[in-house]
C-alpha cells in the first residue's frame, strides 16, 4: 500500500476514480443492492418453482398481505433507526394492540372503529412516554426500549392469560375485503400498509421533520448547533414508532382474527432486521422508507421461497434472516473500507 | 469603513472555574469589516472567550454589547439569532445530509409542508456562488473534503448577510435571477450574520485551500461582516488579519493593528515573559551525553507534520519548542507509534525498527504521556493503583499479574518518590487534582523503566509546586542515562531543561539548536517567528 | 445505537463519595461504619434483595427455614438460588461484555443452541444413561458455545461492527440453528447422568449452585488474580488510553464475548438438563434482557468501565426474588413482566444522572456548569435574549 506519493496532492486523481468513489458514495447504493438481490431471488424462485405458480402475480401480491403488519412495524423504526436510536418494544406493542383490540371488542364490546382509535392512542402514548424518558434523562433509547417491551407484553398477559378469538362481523368483512389490482388482489391490510408506506415517504423526503430525523441522525451535535428541535424531533420520533406498531397490531388482529399474550414475540428483532437489509444505517442519517419496503419483501420472499420448497422447515427462515442480515452489514462495512481505499 | 462603532464589546470579562481563572478582566472589540485574529497559547483564554462569547458559558463579570446594545447570550443558539455564528475547526454540520439542506436545514422552501427541493436547490446553488464556490449542491456534504464542508459551514453561517445588509432588491425588476433566490432565503431567515467566529479554520486544511478560504473571508469582509479568526500559524494572521488580541494566561496582553506588531514581539508577547529573566536561566544546562537511543531519519505524516530527522541520546533531553499547532504532539506521537508514520524509518541503538503500534514502540523501552491526560492518559474510575501499574501490567499481559506485595511496593515507591497526594493508593484517580494526576501518569511510565521518555507538555495546568518537581525529575532521571523528549508551550521549561531545542514551527521541524552559552530566548523565538534556522539544522 | 456517538467521556466528579467508593478506607472512625456501608455501591442492590425476602415471609411464613430431606438441603432461598441459577451464569458473563462497552444480545440464541445439541447427542446415544456419552455432549456444547463466542468477538473486535448489531446476527440466526439442530422439535431424552447437571445434588446442595459457586470463583480469580479485569476495566474506561498504553484491546474483546457464550452454554445445559429436553424455540427466550437487566441493577455501567461481579450477582438474584415473590404474594404471575418494566426504569432513572440534577438539585444553569461539559443536554430550551435595559 504505497499511499504516501499520492496522498501528498489531493488533485492526483484520476477522473475513472472519481466515478468510482461517487458511485461508492452514494446513498442510494445499498438500496439498489437490495433491489438487485430481491430480482435475484425472484429469478431463481421464478425458475425453479415456475410450474408451482410462482409465477403468478398473486404471488408478490401476497407478500404484501402476508406481511403487511411487518411492513408497517419497519416503518416506524425506520424513523426511529434513522435518528440512531432503537425500539426494541414492537413486537410487544403489536401484541399489546392485538390483546387490547380483542379484549374491548369481545368483553367491552365496544364498537370497532372506537376500539382501533383507543389502540392507536395507546401505541403513540408508550412511544411519547418512551421517547420522552430517553430524552429528558438522557438514558440510552436501548434500555428503556427494553423496559417498554417488559411492560407491553406484562400488559398483554394482565388483560388476559389466554388468547382471545374476536368473531366481530364487521371485523370479518374488513378481513375479507380483497381490493382488487392488476391481475390479483390485496388485502385490506395490504391496502393500509402500502397507503402508510406512501405517508411515510412523504413525511421523511418531503418535510422539514423529516429533514430533522436526518440531521439528528448524521450528527446529534450539530443538529443541535444548527438550531433543530433536537428533543422534541427525538420524541416524535418514538411517538411515531409507537403508532406504527399499533397500527401494525391493527393489522395483525385483522390478518389474525385474535389477540394472544404471545402474538409478534420477537418481531422488533425481524423490523430491525428489514431495516438494515433495506440499506439503512443503525449508526443513523442514512437510508430511505423505500430500502425498508425491500427489506420487508426480502424476509417475506425468503419465508415464501422456503415454503415453496417444501421439504425446508420453517426455522431455516430465521437462519437465512441472520444470514441475510450479517451479508448486509458485511456489505455496509465493505462499502466503506473501499471509499476509504478509492479516496487514497 | 474603519473608524466606526464597534459591532461586539466585550468589556471587563471574568470567567472562574473550580480552581481556575480562565479570564480575569478582558476587554475585546470588534469592528464591522475587520478580519481580527484572537492569539494565545494553550491556556491564555482564548476558548473560554469565545465560549462566552456564543453563550456557551455564561461570564462571572463583565459585560457585551451587540451593535452598542447590552445583552446577555445564554446559549449557543440564541447567539445564532442574534447574529453570532461560529464555524468550529470540526464541521458542525451533518455530513449525511446535501450540501443544499446543510445550507437551509431551518430554512427550507415550504409549500405547504411541502419541501420545495427544486427551489431549494437554486437557493443554495446561488448561496454557494456568492461566495466564490462550484458545488454540485445536491451530493451529500460529506463527499467534499474537510476545506469545503468548512466554507459549507461559512455559507451557512453568514449565507445572506451581504442582502440583509443592504442589497435587498426593493422591488424594481433589475435584480438577477439569483438574487430573487437569495432575498428570498433572507426573507426566511429573519436574522442577519454580522459577527462571524472561525475558531482554528486552517489547522487541517492545505496551501490551496486555504487560499480558498481566505477569498472568502475577504469577500464577507468587504460586505461589512465581522471575523473573528483563530489560527496558529502566524503567516497567516499577517496576511489575512487586520488587528489582533493577545491574551496570556487569562489576561488581556494587548489590541495591536497586525502592521505595527512584527512576527518577532508578536511571539514574545504570546510565549515570552521578559526576555531578561530567560535568559538567565539557560546557564542551568549540564553537557554531556551518551550514545543516541533513536534515531528518526525521514519520519513524517502527511497532514501532520512534514518528514524530519531527530537523534535522541542516552541522558539527553531534547526540548520542542514551537506555538501550539506546530506539530510538537504529532512529531512525539510519531516517535512513540501512537500514529503510524507513512514515511523514513527509526533507529534503535542503531537498529531499524518498525513503531507502527504503542505496544511496539513500549516494548523498545519508550514511554509517551500524552498531553491529554483525560482522554488519553488516565482511566479516571480505576484507581490510582491500577493506573500507575496499568502500562507495565499490560507489557507482562494479562496472565502474568504482577504479585501483590510487589505491586503494592513499587505503587508506594513511585506514590513516595513523586510525593502524590493524597498517598491513598486506592482512591480513583479523578478524585485526585491535575498536578497528582500528572504524576500518576509519570509514575506510570517510570514503572516501566524506559530508555526514552516523551513528556508532553507535563506541567500544563498544574500547581508551581508539582511543575518545579516534575522539572527537577526530568533532570534528575536525564542524569541517570535517560532519554528525554519534553515537549512544552513555555520557552522557559524548554531552555532549562534541554540539552537541544528542536524548533518547529508550522508542521516542520525546522531547526535544532545546541543549547550552549550562546542560546537566549531571543534566538528561539526569531526561529520560531521567522522559520529560518539561524545557522542552519544541526543534529 | 448512542454509544458511539457519545462525546468524550465525562470524567467522574472530584469527590470520593460517588457510587464506587470503597468502604475501607473510612473505616476506622467510630459511628461512621454505617454511612461507608451507605455509600458503598451493593449497598442498594443487597437492601432491595433483603426487603423483597423479608416481604415473603408475610405470606409463606416458613420462607426463611431450610430443612434437610434425604440429605438435600430444601426451601425457598434454595429453589430461588436454584432457578436463578442460569440467570446468574449468563449475567456474569454479561457483566465483562458491558464492562468493555460492548452488549452481548446472542446469549439467549446460544442457550438454545446448546441445550439443543447436547440434547440431540445424548438421543442418539444408544444408552443414554452413559456417562461418557454425556461427558462428551457437554463438550460438544461448550465448544460450540467458545466458537460462538469467537465468531461474535471477531465480528466486534477485528470487522469493527458495533457490538449490538453485530450480537444481533446471531440473536436472530441462533434460534432457528437450535431449531435446525432439534429439527423444530423437542427433544426429550432420559439420562440420568445429564439430569444432574441442573436436578443433581452434591454435598447437599444442588449440583446447578456448585456450577454457579465454581463459575463465579473462576470468574473472580481469572478477573482479580489476574490482569484480565484491570484490562477489561481499562479498555472500557478509556479504550484510546488503553490503546496508549500497549493493551491489545481486540484481544481483550474476543476473550470476553468467548467468555460470555461459554457461560451461556453452560446455562443452556442447566436449562435443558432440568426438564430433561431441548426446546429450540422457548430455551433461554429473553434471558439476554434479563441478565442485561442485573449486570445494570448490579452497578456496571452501560458505558462500560468498571465491573462488579458481586452486584451482578446480587441483581440476577433480584430478579429471580422478584419472580418468587410475585408468585407467593399472590399476584398473578403475568404481571411479573410489568413489574420488571417499572424496576427497569426505576434502576435506570436511579443512575441517570440527568435525572438525579432534576429531582435532587435546584435548577441553575450557566455559572457553576463546570469547564469542559459540552453545552449539549437542553437542545429544547427557548433561547432568551435579555437586553438589560
Amino acid at each position: 500500500m504505497s499511499t504516501v506519493d499520492t496522498v501528498a496532492n489531493g488533485q492526483s486523481r484520476s477522473p475513472a476514480r472519481q466515478g468510482l468513489l461517487r458511485a461508492l458514495r452514494d446513498r442510494r447504493l445499498p438500496v439498489l443492492l437490495t433491489a438487485v438481490l430481491l430480482l435475484i431471488m425472484y429469478g431463481f424462485g421464478a425458475s425453479r418453482y415456475q410450474y408451482e405458480n410462482f409465477l403468478d402475480p398473486q404471488v408478490v401480491y401476497q407478500l404484501f398481505v402476508d406481511n403487511g403488519y411487518l411492513l408497517v412495524a419497519a416503518i416506524g423504526a425506520t424513523f426511529v433507526i434513522l435518528t440512531g436510536g432503537i425500539d426494541l418494544s414492537i413486537g410487544s406493542v403489536i401484541g399489546f394492540t392485538s390483546m387490547l383490540t380483542a379484549a374491548l371488542m369481545t368483553k367491552a364490546h365496544l364498537p370497532l372503529p372506537l376500539v382501533a382509535l383507543i389502540a392507536l392512542a395507546a401505541g403513540s402514548a408508550g412511544g411519547f412516554l418512551m421517547g420522552y424518558v430517553i430524552h429528558t434523562f438522557q438514558i440510552q433509547p436501548f434500555i428503556v426500549t427494553l423496559a417498554g417491551l417488559f411492560l407491553f407484553r406484562g400488559l398483554c398477559l394482565v388483560i388476559n392469560k389466554e388468547s382471545i378469538s374476536i368473531n366481530n362481523g364487521l371485523m370479518t368483512t374488513l378481513a375479507d375485503t380483497h381490493v382488487p389490482v392488476p391481475a390479483g388482489w390485496l388485502s385490506l391490510g395490504a391496502v393500509l400498509a402500502v397507503g402508510a408506506l406512501a405517508v411515510a415517504i412523504y413525511v421523511l423526503h418531503y418535510t422539514r421533520f423529516g429533514r430533522r430525523v436526518y440531521a439528528i441522525g448524521g450528527s446529534e451535535q450539530s443538529a443541535l448547533l444548527m438550531g433543530v428541535p433536537v428533543g422534541r424531533t427525538k420524541i416524535a420520533v418514538y411517538t411515531i414508532s409507537g403508532f406504527c406498531s399499533a397500527l401494525a397490531g391493527l393489522l395483525f388482529v385483522l390478518y389474525i382474527q385474535s389477540g394472544d399474550p404471545l402474538h409478534a414475540v420477537g418481531l422488533e428483532l425481524d423490523a430491525i432486521a428489514a431495516v438494515v437489509i433495506g440499506g439503512t444505517l443503525l449508526t443513523g442519517g442514512s437510508g430511505y422508507v423505500l430500502g425498508t419496503l425491500l427489506g420487508v419483501l426480502m424476509l417475506g420472499l425468503t419465508k415464501t421461497l422456503i415454503s415453496f420448497e417444501g421439504t425446508l422447515s420453517s426455522w431455516y427462515s430465521r437462519i437465512a434472516i441472520g444470514v441475510l442480515l450479517l451479508l448486509f452489514i458485511l456489505m455496509q462495512r465493505l462499502l466503506s473500507a473501499l471509499q476509504r481505499l478509492v479516496r487514497k | 469603513m474603519a473608524q466606526q462603532q464597534p459591532v461586539l464589546e466585550m468589556t471587563g470579562i471574568s470567567k472562574e472555574f473550580p480552581g481556575v481563572r480562565a479570564l480575569s478582566d478582558v476587554d475585546f472589540r470588534l469592528f464591522p469589516g475587520e478580519i481580527h485574529a484572537l492569539l494565545g497559547e494553550n491556556g491564555a483564554g482564548k476558548s473560554t472567550l469565545i465560549k462566552v462569547l456564543t453563550g456557551v458559558y455564561d461570564q462571572d463579570a463583565g459585560s457585551v454589547t451587540l451593535d452598542g446594545q447590552p445583552v446577555r447570550i445564554t446559549s449557543p443558539l440564541q447567539a445564532q439569532k442574534a447574529g453570532i455564528s461560529t464555524v468550529y475547526q470540526e464541521v458542525n454540520l451533518c455530513p449525511n445530509l446535501s450540501v443544499a439542506e446543510n445550507i437551509l436545514l431551518g430554512r427550507e422552501p415550504v409549500r405547504g409542508t411541502k419541501i420545495r427541493w427544486k427551489q431549494m436547490r437554486r437557493e443554495a446553488a446561488e448561496l454557494v456562488a456568492r461566495v466564490g464556490l462550484q458545488l454540485d449542491v445536491a451530493a451529500p456534504l460529506g463527499n467534499y473534503p474537510l476545506a469545503i464542508q468548512q466554507l459549507v459551514a461559512i455559507v451557512r453561517a453568514v449565507g445572506v448577510t451581504a442582502v440583509a445588509d443592504g442589497a435587498v432588491p426593493t422591488g424594481t425588476a433589475t435584480e438577477e435571477a439569483g438574487q430573487t433566490e437569495v432575498a428570498a432565503v433572507a426573507e426566511r431567515q429573519g436574522a442577519r450574520a454580522q459577527v462571524l467566529i472561525l475558531d482554528e479554520p486552517t489547522s487541517s486544511l492545505d496551501r490551496g485551500e486555504v487560499e480558498q478560504l481566505f477569498s472568502v473571508m475577504r469577500r464577507l469582509k468587504a460586505e461589512g461582516v465581522a471575523i473573528l479568526f483563530v489560527s496558529h500559524f502566524l503567516d497567516q494572521i499577517y496576511e489575512i488579519c487586520d488587528r489582533m488580541t493577545i491574551l496570556r494566561n487569562g489576561r488581556l496582553v494587548g489590541e495591536y493593528p497586525v502592521r505595527e506588531l512584527d512576527q518577532m514581539r508578536l511571539v514574545q508577547l504570546m510565549i515570552g515573559r521578559d526576555l531578561g529573566d530567560l535568559e538567565e536561566l539557560t546557564e542551568h544546562i549540564r553537557p554531556a551525553v551518551g550514545e543516541p537511543v533513536i534515531q528518526a531519519q525521514g519520519v513524517g505524516r502527511v497532514g501532520a507534520i512534514a518528514p524530519f530527522d531527530l537523534d535522541i541520546h542516552a541522558g539527553e533531553v531534547v526540548g520542542l519548542a514551537g506555538l501550539l499547532g506546530s506539530g510538537r504532539t504529532e512529531l512525539a506521537r510519531l516517535l512513540f507509534g501512537a500514529d503510524p508514520p507513512d514515511s523514513g524509518h527509526v533507529l534503535i541503538d542503531g537498529r531499524p525498527v518498525a513503531l507502527r503500534r504503542p505496544a511496539a514502540a513500549i516494548h523498545h523501552s519508550i514511554a509517551y504521556c500524552s498531553e491529554n491526560r483525560r482522554t488519553e492518559g488516565l482511566v479516571p474510575e480505576l484507581t490510582v493503583r491500577d493506573n500507575v501499574i496499568l502500562a507495565l501490567q499490560a507489557a507482562r499481559g494479562w496472565i502474568r499479574p504482577l504479585p501483590g506485595n510487589q505491586r503494592d511496593e513499587l505503587v508506594d515507591r513511585y506514590i513516595k518518590a513523586l510525593d502524590i497526594r493524597p498517598a491513598n493508593p486506592d482512591l480513583p484517580v479523578s478524585s485526585l487534582s491535575g498536578g497528582n494526576q500528572q504524576k500518576v501518569l509519570l509514575a506510570r511510565w517510570l514503572i516501566t523503566q524506559p530508555r526514552l521518555m516523551i513528556l508532553d507538555e507535563p506541567t500544563r495546568g498544574i500547581d508551581v509546586g508539582a511543575k518545579a518537581e516534575i522539572q527537577k525529575l526530568v533532570v534528575s532521571l536525564s542524569e541517570d542515562g535517560m532519554a528525554v523528549l519534553y515537549i512544552s508551550a513555555e520557552l522557559e521549561e524548554v531552555l532549562r531543561l534541554s540539552h537541544t531545542i528542536g524548533v518547529l514551527r508550522d508542521r516542520k521541524l525546522v531547526a535544532q539548536i545546541r543549547n550552549d552559552a550562546g542560546v537566549t530566548a531571543g534566538r528561539i523565538m526569531e526561529t520560531i517567528a521567522s522559520g529560518a534556522s539561524p545557522d542552519g539544522a544541526q543534529s | 445505537m448512542t454509544t458511539e456517538t457519545t462525546p468524550e467521556r465525562r470524567p467522574a466528579p472530584d469527590r470520593s463519595t460517588g457510587g464506587a467508593a470503597p468502604a475501607a478506607p473510612t473505616a476506622g472512625r467510630p459511628g461512621t461504619w454505617w454511612r461507608a456501608a451507605l455509600r458503598h455501591r451493593l449497598f442498594w442492590p443487597v437492601l432491595a434483595l433483603l426487603l423483597l425476602l423479608i416481604l415473603n415471609v408475610f405470606f409463606t411464613h416458613s420462607f426463611f427455614s431450610i430443612r434437610l430431606q434425604q440429605g438435600h438441603l430444601y426451601g425457598s432461598l434454595i429453589s430461588i438460588l436454584l432457578f436463578g441459577a442460569p440467570l446468574i451464569l449468563v449475567a456474569l458473563g454479561m457483566t465483562l461484555v458491558i464492562a468493555t462497552g460492548g452488549i452481548d444480545l446472542s446469549v439467549g440464541a446460544v442457550v438454545a443452541i446448546s441445550g439443543a445439541l447436547a440434547c440431540l447427542y445424548i438421543s442418539k446415544e444408544s444408552d443414554q444413561n452413559s456417562l461418557t456419552g454425556m461427558l462428551v455432549a457437554v463438550a460438544l456444547s461448550l465448544g460450540l458455545g467458545l466458537v460462538l463466542g469467537i465468531w461474535n468477538g471477531l465480528l466486534v473486535a477485528r470487522i469493527g461492527i458495533q457490538p449490538i448489531v453485530a450480537t444481533l446476527i446471531l440473536m436472530v440466526a441462533g434460534r432457528g440453528v437450535a431449531q435446525l439442530i432439534t429439527s423444530g422439535q423437542i427433544i426429550t431424552i432420559n439420562s440420568s447422568p445429564y439430569g444432574r447437571i441442573g436436578g443433581g445434588y452434591l454435598l447437599t446442595l444442588p449440583f446447578s449452585i456448585l456450577i454457579v459457586a465454581a463459575v463465579v470463583a473462576l470468574l473472580v480469580t481469572l478477573t482479580r488474580r489476574t490482569a484480565l479485569g484491570l484490562m477489561v476495566e481499562s479498555v472500557g474506561g478509556n479504550a484510546e488510553a488503553s490503546r496508549l498504553v500497549g493493551i491489545n484491546a481486540r484481544r481483550i474483546k474476543v476473550m470476553v464475548y468467548m467468555f460470555c457464550a461459554l457461560c451461556a452454554a453452560i446455562a443452556g445445559l442447566m436449562i435443558s438438563s432440568n426438564v430433561s429436553a431441548a426446546d429450540g424455540n422457548n430455551a433461554g427466550l429473553w434471558i439476554e434482557l434479563d441478565a442485561i437487566l442485573a449486570v445494570v441493577i448490579g452497578g456496571t455501567s452501560l458505558t462500560g468501565g468498571r465491573f462488579y461481579i458481586g452486584g451482578t450477582v446480587v441483581g440476577a438474584l433480584i430478579i429471580q426474588t422478584l419472580t418468587t415473590t410475585i408468585y407467593t404474594i399472590g399476584v398473578p404471575t403475568q404481571s411479573t413482566l410489568v413489574f420488571k418494566a417499572v424496576v427497569v426504569i426505576c434502576v435506570c432513572l436511579m443512575q441517570s444522572p440527568a435525572f438525579r440534577q432534576k429531582v435532587f438539585s435546584r435548577r441553575r444553569r450557566g455559572p457553576d456548569r463546570p469547564a469542559g461539559v459540552a453545552p449539549a443536554g437542553q437542545p429544547d430550551v427557548e433561547p432568551r435574549l435579555e437586553v438589560q435595559a
